[in-house]
C-alpha cells in the first residue's frame, strides 16, 4: 500500500478537506488502485527530457501595466457568503 | 430539405439561411424548439436551467435589427444550449456543483461574449460531470442526463448534457469544454460532432478552470459545415487569456470541400488497442470502414504507431488533478459561492467544512490525487515525471505529423454505457477517455464525427486529429466524410411508448 488512512488525513488537510471516517477509508483504497496504475511510468527512461508545461511554446507574455475597467465593489461583493463595509468578512483568521 | 421538417430539426446553417431570408423568424425557430424541450427534456434531463426570458428578449432583437434591414452575422437568432460552465453575466453558473449553486457571474466568458455579438439565442445551461470531472455526466450534483438513443444509457461526459441535446434536437446547436475528451466523448456516443480546436485557439477567459494546460471550448453540433460556422465565431485572440493564439482566424466554411484527394491520413494503432486491450469489436470494424471510405474519397491511409500513447492514462491522471486541485482552491466559501453554515473555530475549518459539503466525490477524489502528486517529497516522482512524458507523447505526435497530415481513430472505446455501470470504479471511467486524453497532452485539434452505429442501434464516432492549427484539414476530412453518407441525418426522437415510457427511435 503506498498511501496509510493517515497519509489519507494529512492530504485532505493540505486541500482543505475534511473526510467522513466512510470517506477516508474509501479515498485510502481508490487512491491506492489509481496510484499502483501510475507506477508504470517508473519503467521509462525519462532522463534529460524537459517537462512540458504548457502545449504551444510561449514564454513571458507581457503586457504594459494600465489601469482598465473592472468591476465595481459593489459587483465583486455580490456573490459575497458574508460581508462588512465594503469586504470579504471571515471567521477569525489570528489569535 | 426532401420533406417539411419542424424547426428544431433544422441544422444551423439550415435556419441560418431562412432567416436571413426572412421566411422564418428567430421568435418563430426559438418557439419550436422551446416545445422540443418541453416534450424531450423530461426523460433527458439535458437542461439543468432554462432561460426563456433572456432567449425571448434576444430573438425579439435579431428580429427587429433584421426588419430594420441589418446585414447580420450567419448565427444571429439561432438558439444555443450552454454547458454550465461558462460565466454568463446575470445567469447563474454553478459547473453543476453545490459548491457554486446560487453564483451569478458579473461578467461574461469571452467565448459568450462571442455569442451575444453574434446575435445567439440562449436557452439555458446544460448538465454537466461536476466542474467538468468525469466521462458520463453522473457526477453532477443535478442527477443524469439520459442518451438520447437509449434511456438506459449515459450520454457521455463531462459536456453530456450538451450533446444530448444537440442529439435530440433540444436545441440546434452547442458549446462545451473538452480536458480530456469532455467534447469529443459525449458527441461520439450521442452521434453529433464536436470539436477540440487547438489549445489556445479560443480564449478560456470567464470559463470555469478545470485544468488550465488542457481546457478548451469548443461547438457540439449537428453537424460539420455548423462546427465551421460556430468556429468562425469561437476562435481568436484574446488578451485576457495569456495562453490565447495571435495568428488570424480563416473562415472555416472554405475548408468544407467534398473530397480529401492527397491527404495522407494514419490511423493510430494506439487508439485502436491501449497497452494491447482492443477496442470494442463494433467500434473497430466502424472505424475501419471510416479508413476506407476515406480511401475512396482520395486520400491514402495506413496504420501508425505512437508508442507513448499507451502512458496517456497515468500522465493524464497526475498532470489533471493537479492543476485541478490548485485551481479550485478558489471554492472556499469566502467570495461566492456555498460557506457551511455550521458553527466553526476558525477559518480553516470553515474552509474544510464548505468544502466538504460544496464537492462531490470525483471532485473530492481528484483534488486528494493532486494535492498529493505536488506535496513536498512526491513532485518530482509524479507531477514532473508525468510532464516529462507528456514531452515525449507530445513527440511522438510531431514524428507523426510528418508523415500524416491527419490521424484518426475511435473516439471512444465503447458505444455508450449503461448508467451505473463504472461509477463504482473510477480506473474504469478513467480508460472511456483513452483515445481522447492523448490529444489534450498535445494541445492538438481534434473532432469527433459520427461514423456508424453498433448492432443495438447505439452511435459510433470517428476521431480526428489534426496538427496545431489543423482545424482547416480536419474539417475537409470531416466534412468529405460525412457528406459521403448519411449518418449526420441520423435524429434520436424521444417518443412515448404505450406504457408511457419514453424510449428512443431513430428517424433517418
Amino acid at each position: 500500500m503506498l498511501l496509510t488512512p493517515e497519509e489519507v488525513d494529512h492530504v485532505a488537510l493540505l486541500g482543505r478537506l475534511e473526510l467522513t471516517s466512510e470517506e477516508r477509508e474509501r479515498f485510502t483504497d481508490q487512491l491506492n488502485s489509481i496510484l499502483e496504475h501510475f507506477e508504470q511510468l517508473g519503467q521509462l527512461d525519462t532522463a534529460g527530457v524537459p517537462a512540458m508545461s504548457h502545449a504551444i511554446a510561449m514564454s513571458n507574455v507581457l503586457r504594459e501595466d494600465v489601469p482598465a475597467p473592472s468591476l465595481s465593489p459593489e459587483e465583486a461583493l455580490q456573490n459575497a457568503p458574508d460581508q462588512a463595509s465594503g469586504c470579504f468578512r471571515v471567521p477569525r483568521v489570528i489569535e | 430539405m426532401s420533406q417539411p421538417r419542424e424547426l428544431y430539426e433544422l441544422t444551423a446553417h439550415e435556419l441560418s439561411d431562412l432567416l436571413a431570408s426572412k421566411q422564418v423568424s428567430a421568435r418563430e425557430a426559438l418557439d419550436s424548439v422551446w416545445g422540443r424541450i418541453t416534450s424531450a427534456d423530461e426523460a433527458l434531463h439535458s437542461y439543468i436551467l432554462l432561460t426563456r426570458d433572456v432567449a425571448e428578449r434576444q430573438a425579439a432583437a435579431v428580429d427587429e435589427r433584421r426588419a430594420k434591414g441589418e446585414r447580420l452575422p450567419a448565427l444571429a437568432g439561432v438558439p444555443i444550449a450552454l454547458k454550465d460552465i461558462y460565466c454568463t453575466k446575470g445567469i447563474e453558473t454553478t459547473c453543476c456543483s453545490r459548491i457554486l449553486a446560487g453564483f451569478v457571474p458579473p461578467y461574461d466568458a469571452h467565448v459568450i461574449e462571442r455569442c451575444r455579438e453574434h446575435g445567439l439565442v440562449f436557452l439555458g445551461k446544460t448538465n454537466m460531470d461536476e466542474f467538468a470531472m468525469g466521462s458520463s455526466t453522473e457526477n453532477s450534483s443535478r442527477g443524469v442526463t439520459r442518451n438520447p438513443w437509449d434511456l438506459d444509457r449515459v450520454p457521455g461526459g463531462s459536456s453530456g448534457g450538451s450533446a444530448a441535446s444537440v442529439a435530440a434536437s433540444e436545441t440546434i446547436v452547442s458549446m462545451g469544454t473538452d480536458t480530456g475528451g469532455s467534447i469529443r466523448q459525449p458527441a461520439s456516443l450521442c452521434g453529433v460532432v464536436g470539436m477540440k480546436p487547438t489549445y489556445g485557439r479560443v480564449s478560456r477567459y470567464g470559463v470555469v478552470a478545470f485544468a488550465s494546460s488542457l481546457d478548451q471550448v469548443g461547438p457540439i453540433t449537428k453537424d460539420v459545415r455548423d462546427c465551421a460556422l460556430m468556429l468562425n465565431m469561437l476562435a481568436g485572440y484574446d488578451p485576457r487569456d495569456s495562453t490565447s493564439i495571435n495568428t488570424p482566424v480563416p473562415d472555416y466554411t472554405q475548408a468544407l470541400k467534398p473530397n480529401v484527394k492527397g491527404l495522407r491520413i494514419g490511423l493510430v494503432k494506439e487508439f485502436m488497442e491501449y497497452q494491447g486491450v482492443g477496442v470494442d469489436p463494433e467500434v473497430g470494424a466502424a472505424v475501419r470502414a471510416a479508413v476506407a471510405r476515406l480511401e475512396e474519397l482520395g486520400a491514402t491511409c495506413d496504420e501508425v504507431s505512437l508508442p507513448y500513447l499507451n502512458y496517456s492514462i497515468p500522465v493524464y491522471y497526475i498532470i489533471a488533478p493537479a492543476e485541478a486541485s490548485s485551481n479550485l482552491a478558489r471554492f472556499d466559501g469566502v467570495q461566492y459561492g456555498h460557506r457551511t453554515r455550521e458553527k466553526v473555530a476558525d477559518i480553516i475549518e470553515m474552509y474544510r467544512k464548505t468544502r466538504d459539503e460544496g464537492f462531490g466525490s470525483e471532485v473530492k477524489r481528484r483534488i486528494m490525487l493532486g494535492t498529493y502528486a505536488l506535496s513536498a517529497g512526491y513532485y518530482d516522482a509524479y507531477y514532473l515525471k508525468a510532464g516529462q512524458v507528456r514531452t515525449l507523447i507530445r513527440q511522438d505526435f510531431d514524428r507523426a505529423f510528418e508523415q500524416y497530415d491527419l490521424l484518426v481513430g475511435p473516439v471512444s472505446p465503447t458505444v455508450a454505457f449503461r448508467l451505473g455501470e463504472k461509477t463504482e470504479d473510477p480506473v474504469a471511467m478513467y480508460l472511456s477517455d483513452v483515445c481522447t486524453i492523448p490529444v489534450n497532452l498535445g494541445g492538438l485539434p481534434g473532432m469527433s464525427v459520427p461514423c456508424g452505429f453498433s448492432r443495438e442501434g447505439m452511435p459510433i464516432g470517428l476521431h480526428i486529429v489534426g496538427k496545431p492549427l489543423g482545424e482547416e484539414t480536419m474539417l475537409r476530412a470531416a466534412y468529405a466524410f460525412e457528406q459521403s453518407g448519411d449518418f449526420h441525418r441520423r435524429r434520436a426522437v424521444p417518443v412515448e411508448t404505450r406504457d408511457g415510457r419514453r424510449l428512443a427511435v431513430t428517424r433517418a
